[in-house]
């Protein structure tokens, strides 16, 4: 091709490399061209280079609240903004509930189900404090967090509800006592229980002041009728969300690319409010052109859910594009409430570190 | 004729005349009358005893033989038995047998007299429904025989329960293979459900109630005879037999008796029916008026299926505006609809009388009358190119009201409703149709008769909406869902599905897990499967409202991408996502119940339940025993644990002096242990005392099992669309949407095209908007006309004002990749059932065994703990690929293996003497020809076997073949 610069892609396949095409029957050129010497044709170099991707990638946080927020990640590949989605979900750590001793439970509500609802209440209490407990460990207070719940309901009360904030925190351990068959032999030393922590956990400075409890206070547990009684102990542990969901730090966790709408021909008067009018979410907007001629301008095309209402009908799609850019993605971290939304990030990134120094070690 | 005369009608010219004077009829009974003379019968006298000689031929009964002789008594009490004779008064009966050889007489003569023969067959299979006994039921009179007269509940779910109650069972025995039977019958239209029947044997035998279908009970019948009297009924005594068949006058039956006769026929049903619309006679009494047969049927027995529809005058609806609105404030229920003459029950025969309009009046063609009586339609796969009529407005119809018409099926639909648009065929024929459509018996190019019986002879027309109703119109339907049951009355959008995929759902619907009552947690049924989260359908029904399926729900909303994935999914498996069953999708609790009794004997003795040993051989297996010797509630209960510390008796039969101070020793342990699938941990959930009808103490465990779905669990949506769970995948590996949903389960869409379930794809855009919008969707069949049903345009609409495709389709993100997937995915909630098959009950597999003890073959069936076979037609594989290594390892080696001895002189076997350490024939008395074979055992055995019978089974061995030859020694 004389026409185009050597070492410079010509505009269309610039195009397809870089966005989505989202056309009204099926997206078109979703894969990212990974190969170094895809364009090699064409003088392009198309390998990866640290130096230029420091350079490009930019972070910008659109909203962070307690529980969750939104950052653009720009100028990154789908595959590692897919990795730090895949570990936000799965592989960073939390605390949650995982055994269950139950004392006496004479609700309606089976054991069984009951332990299944404790263990997906969120437990605020951070899980970089904590370790893992591996199978042949004893419970102690560097990985297990215990909690009871007694609740009874008195003959003639009404029906109550028992909700999280009744969950009450042990920091010294479990209080119900194993049944040894020789506990007369050493009377003096505590008596043996399902945990054996050295000191409270109230001793380390972090939880001194702020006790661990559930993140919310107000999630339905069970309900009592008169005369029923639940009276249990909750052993928290440390796992992460590819075991159990319940230990996945994040309610959800995903991007999306950015927007790209285009306008490929002027769309005015009549028209243009009729395009403005099909978009459910607002994206087009109309401008003033002077001589009573009024056209339609893409006004937020970030606020596009690609409901593609604007290409639907008989010549639309000629007139407008929806595109995606590939390296540019709209990053949602919903917290489940252990961590904060920016410090799972971070936690992610790290398990990815993790990763690469494994391999890289593996490698060496 | 012989039987006329054996009731006394000796006259030949009185009985036809009672039959009718008509030439044609003479003509028939004439060969009866010449036989009558040819046997010398001409008395009453004279055909009684011929008849005898008769009785007497097949009948051995040597009874005491009344002085009457057996035939009278047969005449008298089994011949027509519902006709009661008093005092030798064969009269009514004589009127009775005349008016039905007429009507035989006729058929012959006229094919189109023949009567429908399934209101007969109606009649009598809801007298026995409803009739409730124990055990099985014997009439001695008609040699009668019935079985299931009685039936246990299903209480496997709350709509297996309900499905249960609204069935019909046929009396007559399932294995024929004839369709006519089985086929709808037009005059079912409202009264049963065209989709909830059994697939296979049972097929169209066992049928459902429709919705608003109720059986009638016995209503007295003196005062409505001596009303009709009243009324003008002319007392049968009084008529002679040439003015039976007056054609001036109707023929009064009542009950299926003959009442009468009147000589206003139409006037004499009016003023009946004012009568009950008024509330004076029972709302259940029917009228019906057969203008062929000149006949008024009245019927006020019970075991009729009747159901409620409106009344109109003249086409106008009597339930106004303010009777609606006095219903919905409170004032006004059903019964006042029904004392106020606003609403009353047609049975099947007055409803067959009725003239019915049934689909709203909205093509703005005319209503008119047809006055063909046949229109061909001719349907091609191609479209409507030999349709005869209507094809533009057909068109108009299909815009108007679907969106989603793409198959063949659906167009079809559409031009039956078309065709009753526009040309107004009545109910019948449309239901022909819908017949023909619902069991599939329709085929391309099938040439399909729209029958018009709409002429001039029938009266009652009832309009489903108050928009269509014309002068004529009698009555209008309440609501057009309700011609479906309760079952069938749970699938959202059932008009727009393929109609055997409703029937199957009617099935599945009941195997589904979910609530089953209110008292589901105080029961103890022997199996009981719940769901732990049940949901409400956020796609509802109005069928689901009224019978409460909204409050006991038996599925849950699944957010479902119909996609392929990973290859798991082929053949309608579902991929399922790990995290929504970690947080409790499809989570079920299975409980079974385990009864242990406290047997007493005969000698005064009795089974004891003792204390557990706490330490001991048997210590660690009573670990969940409560001192009193039960397993208590709370307990993880593990296979082979003993959940009951039970001792009984050594000695029962003999007498003891002291049977409660009998000595430990004279007990022995009876412990119960548990058997469960290895590796689950079930726990007791309750213990029940009580005692048996024998008065022994009878404890009942209830053992519990909360189960998460697992690969091979079976699933299945509202439309017949059932899979197993293919495989369980990381929810970060699943797809995820721009709004970063991520779908409970994956549906492969292979699964759409053939079921042409389009019902389920409006189902997931109805659930996508009403999540989107906050309100439940309605989906009641046929329900867009009257807003019970949401239509897809306003569907659509919703979805759009909240930023989704107006198709339900999403752009997604590949949660393997991260990058997008080339293709819109159509995505969004569907209610979906958890079906009572789990693999856990089913799953088997065995290394070496237990044996059956004759043939030493490894046993069948998984709670045998069985092998599994290796059958004929598996054999024959073997042998074809001639891998006969592998035959002998299975049939043989790994089956029952044996050695035998046989003796190469006589051959026969012999034995292994193994304290000499030498082999030995017993016929030849010595050991030197024996050689060692190895046979299955099952071989030897049928050596042995024929043997028994006589029959010698000898083995001659050559150097490397084996020969058996069988002699017979001797005969028989």
């Amino acid at each position: 091709m004389d026409d185009v610069p050597m070492g410079q892609l010509p505009p269309h396949i610039q195009l397809q490399r870089t966005r989505v095409f989202c056309a009204s029957d099926a997206p078109t050129q979703t894969e990212n061209v990974q190969y170094s010497g895809a364009y090699a044709s064409m003088g392009v170099d198309n390998s990866f280079r640290l130096e230029d991707f420091v350079k490009n990638f930019r972070v910008e946080v659109v909203r962070l609240t307690e529980d969750d927020m939104e950052f653009d990640m720009i100028g990154i590949d789908a595959a590692l903004a897919n990795a730090f989605r895949r570990i936000l979900i799965a592989e960073v750590p939390t605390m949650a509930i995982e055994k269950v001793l139950f004392a006496n439970n004479t609700s309606v509500i089976q054991d069984e189900v009951l332990a299944h609802r404790l263990g997906l209440i969120p437990i605020k209490a951070d899980p970089r404090l904590f370790e893992y407990m591996s199978v042949n460990d004893t419970p102690n207070e560097k990985n297990t967090i215990v909690f009871k719940l007694h609740v009874k309901c008195k003959r003639g009360d009404p029906r109550i509800t028992v909700k999280s904030d009744q969950l009450e925190w042990l920091p010294n351990g479990s209080e119900f006592q194993l049944v040894t068959d020789n506990s007369n032999s050493n009377s003096n030393s505590k008596p043996k229980t399902y945990t054996s922590f050295s000191s409270s956990q109230t001793s380390l400075p972090e939880f001194s002041e702020n006790s661990i409890a559930s993140k919310h206070d107000d999630i339905i547990i069970a309900k009592l009728g008169p005369g029923q009684e639940i009276e249990l102990e909750a052993h928290a542990v440390k796992g992460v969300g590819k075991t159990h969901a319940k230990w996945s730090p994040v309610a959800t966790a995903w991007y999306r690319m950015l927007p790209e709408v285009v306008l490929l021909e002027e769309v005015e008067d009549q028209k243009a409010e009729e395009l403005v009018k099909k978009c459910p979410v607002n994206v087009f907007d109309i401008e003033d052109v002077g001589k009573g001629k009024r056209r339609a301008i893409v006004a937020q095309p970030r606020a596009c859910t690609l409901c593609r209402e604007c290409i639907r009908g008989n010549d639309w799609e000629k007139l407008i594009a929806l595109r995606r850019v590939k390296n540019h993605f709209i990053f949602t971290i919903e917290s489940s409430g252990a961590l904060p939304p920016e410090v799972l990030f971070t936690e992610a990134v790290k398990v990815l570190e993790d990763k690469c120094a494994e391999v890289i070690s593996d490698l060496l | 004729m012989v039987i006329m005369k054996a009731m006394g009608m000796e006259s030949d010219q009185e009985v036809v005349q009672m039959i009718g004077r008509d030439p044609r009829y003479g003509a028939l009974l004439l060969p009866s009358i010449q036989e009558c003379a040819e046997e010398n019968v001409y008395t009453q006298q004279q055909a009684l005893e011929y008849l005898e000689t008769k009785v007497k031929r097949f009948s051995l009964s040597c009874g005491p033989l009344e002085k009457e002789g057996r035939a009278l008594s047969i005449i008298r009490n089994v011949f027509l038995a519902n006709v009661l004779v008093h005092d030798l008064h064969f009269r009514p009966k004589c009127i009775y047998v005349a008016v039905i050889l007429r009507r035989m007489m006729e058929a012959v003569l006229n094919k189109d007299a023949i009567d429908d023969k399934h209101f007969v067959k109606e009649l009598i299979t809801h007298g026995l429904e409803r009739a409730i006994s124990t055990g099985n039921w014997d009439v001695k009179r008609f040699k009668m025989h019935k079985k299931g007269m009685t039936q246990v509940v299903i209480r496997l779910s709350f709509i297996g329960t309900v499905g249960h109650m609204t069935r019909i069972s046929p009396q007559f025995e399932k294995s024929r293979k004839v369709s006519g039977p089985r086929a709808l019958q037009p005059s079912q239209w409202g009264m049963l459900c065209p989709c909830d029947t059994p697939e296979g044997e049972s097929c169209g035998l066992v049928k459902n109630l429709a919705l608003l279908t109720h059986v009638t009970t016995d209503d007295e019948e003196g005062p409505l005879i001596s009303l009709c009297h009243s009324l003008g009924v002319e007392d049968l005594e009084l008529l002679s037999g040439e003015e039976l068949h007056a054609s001036n006058s109707f023929l009064v039956m009542f009950n299926g008796l003959i009442l009468g006769k009147h000589r206003k026929p139409q006037h004499f049903a009016t003023a009946l029916r004012k009568l009950r619309r008024a509330g004076i006679i029972g709302e259940f009494v029917s009228v019906f008026v057969n203008e062929k047969q000149k006949c008024i049927y009245i019927a006020c027995d019970g075991g009729r299926v009747c159901r409620p529809l409106v009344i109109a005058d003249n086409g106008i609806s009597r339930v106004k505006e303010h009777h609606m609105k006095e219903l919905e404030v409170g004032i006004r229920t059903f019964n006042d609809f029904l004392r106020d003459g606003l609403i009353e029950y047609l049975d099947v025969n007055e409803q067959n009388n009725a003239l019915v309009c049934q689909y709203p009046f909205i093509c703005g063609v005319k209503y008119k009358l047809v006055p063909e009586v046949y229109h061909n339609v001719h349907i091609s796969p191609c479209g409507f190119k030999n349709m005869h009529f209507g094809q533009s407005s057909l068109l108009l119809v299909a815009q108007k009201h679907l969106c989603v018409c793409v198959n063949i099926l659906l167009l079809f639909f559409l031009m039956m409703w078309h065709i009753c648009y526009t040309k107004k065929i009545c109910t019948f024929s449309l239901f022909t149709l819908t017949q023909l459509w619902f069991r599939q018996k329709f085929v391309e190019g099938t040439k399909v008769h729209i029958f018009e019986t709409t002429g001039s002879k029938v009266h009652i027309m009832i309009a489903l909406y108050e928009g269509e109703a014309v002068p004529e119109t009698t009555h209008i339907e309440i609501e057009p869902f309700t011609i479906l049951g309760v079952c069938a009355g749970l699938i959202p959008f059932p008009h727009h599905n393929q109609s055997p995929r409703n029937t199957y759902q009617c099935a599945m619907g009941k195997q589904a897990m979910g609530n089953i009552a209110y008292n589901q947690l105080c029961r103890m049924d022997s199996l009981l499967y719940l769901l732990v989260y049940p949901q409400r359908p956020l796609l509802t029904t109005r069928t689901i409202e009224l019978i409460g399926y909204d409050k006991l729900g038996a599925g849950q909303n699944a957010t479902v991408a119909v996609m392929s994935y990973s290859g798991y999914d082929i053949e309608d498996a579902i991929v399922m996502n790990k995290s929504s069953l970690d947080r409790g999708f499809g989570r079920c609790i299975v409980t079974k119940k385990l009864t242990v009794v406290n047997q007493k004997y005969a000698d005064g003795t009795m089974d004891r339940i003792i204390r557990p040993q706490r330490v001991g051989r048997d210590a660690e297996r009573m670990q969940i025993l409560d001192d009193d010797g039960l397993a208590a509630p709370g307990e993880i209960i593990r296979p082979y644990d003993i959940y009951i510390n039970k001792q009984s008796p050594i000695n029962k039969e003999f007498s003891v002096n002291s049977p409660a101070g009998l000595p430990d020793s004279a007990y022995k342990a009876a412990t119960q242990t548990y058997k469960g699938p290895q590796g689950e941990t079930a726990v007791v959930d309750r213990v029940a005392l009580s005692s048996d009808k024998d008065t022994n103490l009878c404890i009942k465990f209830l053992i519990r099992h909360t189960r998460r779905p697992e690969l091979g669990d079976k699933f299945s949506s509202r439309h017949g669309q059932k899979g197993v769970c293919g495989t369980i995948i990381q929810q970060e590996d699943f797809p995820f949407s721009e709004r970063g949903i991520c779908p409970d389960l994956i549906m492969n869409p292979h699964g759409f095209p053939s079921r042409m379930t389009i019902g389920k794809m409006i189902e997931l855009l109805g659930g996508k908007a009403g999540v989107s919008c906050g309100r439940f969707h309605y989906g009641s069949a046929f329900g867009e006309p009257s807003g019970h049903a949401d239509r897809v345009e306003v569907i659509s609409e919703t979805l759009v004002k909240h930023g989704f495709s107006y198709s339900g389709k999403d752009f997604i993100y590949s949660g393997i990749t991260g990058s997008p997937l080339q293709a819109y995915i159509f995505m969004g909630p569907i209610y979906y059932q958890k079906l009572k098959h789990m693999v856990l009950d089913k799953m088997h597999a065995r290394a070496s065994g237990p044996r059956v003890m004759l043939t030493r073959q490894p046993t069948e069936g998984r709670s045998r703990d069985g092998g599994l076979r290796l059958g004929e037609m598996e054999r024959d594989c073997l042998l074809a690929y001639g891998a006969s290594m592998l035959l002998y390892e299975r049939l043989m080696v790994s089956s029952d293996p044996f050695e035998v001895q046989v003796c190469r002189v006589c051959g026969l076997l012999g034995y292994y003497n193994h304290k000499l350490k030498a082999s030995f024939c017993s016929t030849c008395k010595n050991g030197d020809n024996i050689s060692t074979l190895k046979l299955p055992y099952a071989c030897k055995l049928l050596f042995q076997v024929n043997c028994d019978r006589v029959v010698t089974v000898t083995v001659h061995i050559f150097a490397f073949y084996l020969l058996c030859s069988i002699t017979r020694v001797i005969g028989g």
